[in-house]
């Protein structure tokens, strides 16, 4: 009910009549269908995230296929791939670089919990240095898991979920989705 | 094949000292471990004894690392008159013209870890002595650009040593986020 | 939301590596400048006069020191590079890399040699059975059983490493083409490799990082049917790539940007260790399938590929003609391949089949031990190369006696290939510098590991 409100949570902070709630739907609508990632491929999981937005498994049909190098483009990132020392800042600093709304995917073990390589080099879990929304299991994740993530992710962005769990904790959604076992059907036949 | 063959029956003659038929390579002792050959320069006959090979034809230094042997004496076999000290670097050297190969082994004291750089022989050791040099500490005399590689530049210690515990280590960045990581780190079996 | 906002020049200062960056050229000692302009020593004296650094670059405040990367759509993973530049004109390159330093060595040292293969596979995850494969034979070698391999088991690895070869070189191509401006590429590249990742999900049960070349063997025997598989894969990437040969190879575009550019010669590439497509390139002939052969390399047909000028197109047409090479490999290896037992009968180092764990009380306790324990190796050292995708991907292990290697170090192409990146771009335009990143084709899992 007033500006505070505005500012901290954007139009959800506002109490709505009936044709700012439609807006505020239609926002939210609007942003889970054409939401970007950041590009923050780091190793073998960044091979399964470009898997996933080749022709394929196809993120396009979610909205997601301009991969932004630049932050402030940027919605989601999907930390792909294990976080080293020296990573851990610039991590950082890419995921303050990023406006609100911003949510972050960490994908696979090694981003999500250090994965198999607990030891003096890897962070044990990139919540750690940025707030999680979605945690995706997998060594690596195949794409179709990944894509159950986004989707989540997505639900969550559509019921408005996550601005209001993230208003409360301080912390990202803090989702874990299954694992999709990968496909091995035959493909379609690709003659001309 | 033997049916069940044990670990002595296999590694009776693996690795043998000096190496047969080639007591020694440029003055240095040699010893062959499973067909290769190796040689045991000191570490004031090193740089000569690589510049020799460079002139002999190993054109190609192909890796250059280092072992730290704290932990365990009986992981080496040298020859007689090598004295065992707690570093090696090993230089594994090709040549391609002739297609053999050749492993340079030296020992390099914890109290005096440094030993001359082969930048000037071959350029591509140059990221590998720094990698030994961030891993293990061993300094490289004439290195152009002797620093960390791998490590962030303020980290302290050296992580391949024996001394050097693998376990977890709490990240060094961490923005005021409320919880680390909960879980009891463990060594894997 | 955490509220910790940071000023600029704090970010600036927790992200930078000290010592480690490009520093500005009145700091430098001679050699280190020398190094960074990207000369390479044992030159001979012409050569060396030809690249003075005095006189030719412009003063320090006519040029800038930038950033590239580690995160950046252009640099093929975590790599970070500062240049100097002049305009467009890189004049200094200085790539830094540990961004993605894994620890796999230490951490090598603490898995037995059976889970070795999971924590090597991970290293150069665009081609991850010949990381298992090296690291395999490695073993085998100390444990002396390197003679002993079953013949399908060789076969089969042989089979599973060049279509590994095809699959990273598809990956290539794609990745290639993205950082020109061939978009269009990527889907094409990994529409083809989508297809030998099902394959290799069929035989080996992962799409990556697979675990499957083992020492005394493979994990699994090959699934019903492969054959018609690996048939179906064999034609319909032949006639892909001569798509790409129409979309590419002849295009003025693509001429334009890769012929010329990242120019280096086999000297150069021999000083400095590089090995693989850059170093058949510059017209010289190594391959250690051919040279040094392993496995049944030296009984089979195929050419070894070698470009003539050094530049980024002949690292192109060499890569893209592996693929052939490759596929050619794959033909001769399903007319041979024989039947047979996929791993070595060997009680101590093999598993049991899991249906005998039920009926044998000592199989029960060879697996026990062999997955708990694991099988000890005999001391001694060892070093083994074979030829990845990218060059020369060597392991050298140490064994103290137990079942865990003393050290376990993997020479690794990439990193060794990163050093020819500032000789390589000195002298080009910071766009032809994303040519070459893209045609040295690191992967910095195995440059950090």
């Amino acid at each position: 009910m007033g500006i505070k409100e505005m500012m901290d949570e954007g139009m959800a902070g506002l109490d709505h009549n009936i044709i700012t709630g439609r807006l505020e739907d239609l926002v939210k609508w609007a942003r889970a269908r054409s939401s970007w990632p950041a590009t923050f491929g780091l190793a073998c999981c960044a091979i399964e995230m470009m898997g996933a937005g080749a022709a394929h498994y196809d993120l396009a049909r979610f909205g997601m296929e301009v991969f932004r190098a630049s932050p402030r483009q940027a919605d989601i990132m999907i930390v792909a791939g294990r976080v080293s020392q020296k990573m851990a800042p610039v991590l950082r600093q890419v995921y303050d670089q990023m406006a609100e709304p911003k949510w972050v995917i960490s994908m696979g073990v090694c981003a999500s919990s250090g994965g198999m390589f607990n030891n003096y080099a890897i962070v044990q879990g990139v919540d750690q240095v940025v707030p999680v929304d979605v945690y995706t299991p997998g060594c690596p994740p195949s794409p179709e898991t990944l894509i159950h993530s986004i989707t989540t992710l997505h639900t969550l962005i559509q019921n408005g979920e996550i601005m209001r769990r993230r208003g409360e904790t301080g912390r990202g959604a803090d989702v874990l989705v299954e694992d999709v076992p990968a496909s091995t059907s035959v493909p379609v036949s690709l003659t001309r | 094949m033997p049916d069940d063959p044990t670990d002595a029956q296999r590694a009776e003659g693996d690795t043998t000292a000096p190496a047969p038929g080639v007591a020694e390579v440029h003055g240095c002792p040699t010893s062959e471990s499973r067909g290769q050959l190796v040689v045991h320069p000191s570490p004031e006959e090193y740089l000569a004894l690589l510049r020799a090979l460079l002139d002999d034809g190993y054109h190609v230094c192909v890796d250059l690392c280092a072992v730290d042997y704290l932990t365990s004496e009986s992981a080496r076999r040298l020859p007689d008159g090598v004295g065992a000290e707690r570093f090696e670097v090993v230089v594994n050297l090709l040549d391609m013209a002739a297609r053999r190969r050749i492993r340079v082994r030296v020992q390099v004291p914890e109290a005096d870890a440094v030993l001359p750089s082969t930048f000037e022989l071959w350029p591509g050791t140059e990221a590998m002595e720094r990698e030994v040099f961030d891993m293990f500490g061993i300094s490289f005399e004439g290195h152009p650009d002797l620093t960390r590689i791998l490590m962030p530049e303020d980290w302290v210690g050296h992580p391949l040593r024996k001394d050097y515990a693998v376990g977890r280590i709490p990240v060094q960045f961490s923005p005021g986020h409320a919880d680390p990581v909960a879980g009891s780190p463990g060594q894997l079996p | 939301m955490s509220a910790v906002d940071h000023a600029p020049h704090e970010h600036v200062v927790l992200t930078s590596e000290g010592d480690q960056e490009l520093k500005p050229r009145s700091a430098l000692g001679p050699a280190e400048l020398l190094r960074e302009v990207g000369s390479v020593l044992r030159m001979s004296e012409a050569e060396a006069a030809e690249l003075t650094v005095e006189e030719a670059d412009p003063s320090e405040d006519q040029t800038m020191i930038i950033n590239m990367g580690p995160q950046h759509p252009s640099t093929h993973g975590v790599l970070r590079l500062m240049l100097e530049l002049q305009g467009e004109r890189v004049l200094r390159c200085k790539p830094i890399v540990g961004y993605l330093h894994t620890g796999m060595e230490k951490q090598g040292e603490e898995l037995t040699y059976l889970q070795g293969g999971t924590n090597v596979t991970r290293m150069d995850y665009a081609s991850p059975l010949a990381n298992e494969l090296v690291f395999s034979m490695a073993v085998e070698k100390l444990l002396g059983i390197d003679g002993d391999i079953p013949e399908r088991a060789v076969w089969m690895r042989m089979l599973l490493s060049e279509i590994n070869r095809m699959a990273s070189h598809l990956l290539f191509l794609a990745t290639n083409g993205l950082d020109l401006g061939a978009v269009s590429m990527i889907l094409y590249g990994w529409r083809e490799r989508e297809e030998v990742l099902r394959f290799l999900q069929k035989v080996t049960g992962l799409r990556m990082n697979h675990n499957f070349i083992r020492p005394g063997g493979l994990a699994a025997d090959m699934p019903a049917g492969w054959r018609d598989d690996v048939l179906r894969l064999l034609d319909l990437i032949t006639p892909r790539l001569e798509e790409y040969d129409i979309l590419l190879t002849g295009q003025p575009i693509w001429r334009e940007r890769l012929q010329g550019v990242g120019v280096i010669t086999p000297q150069e590439a021999l000083a400095l260790g590089v090995t693989g497509p850059i170093l058949r390139s510059t017209g010289f002939a190594w391959d250690l399938r051919r040279d040094q052969p392993y496995l049944h390399y030296d009984e089979m047909e195929f050419d070894v590929v070698v470009g003539s000028y050094g530049d980024c197109f002949d690292r192109y047409a060499i890569r893209l003609n592996e693929v052939r090479e490759s596929m050619r490999i794959v033909r001769q290896i399903l007319d041979r391949m024989p039947a047979g037992d996929y791993r070595i009968q060997d009680k101590k180092i093999t598993p049991p089949p899991r249906a005998r764990i039920d009926e044998s009380m000592e199989a029960l306790i060879h697996h026990f031990k062999i997955f708990t324990e694991g099988f000890r190796v005999p001391e001694g050292e060892v070093y083994v190369a074979v030829e990845s995708p990218r060059g020369e991907i060597g392991c050298y292990i140490v064994s103290d006696g137990t079942a865990r290697p003393y050290r376990m170090h993997i020479r690794a192409p990439s990193f060794v290939n990163l050093q020819a990146l500032p000789h390589m771009m000195r002298g080009g335009l910071i766009a032809d510098g994303v040519a070459i990143i893209s045609s040295v084709d690191p992967i910095l899992g195995e440059v950090d590991r």
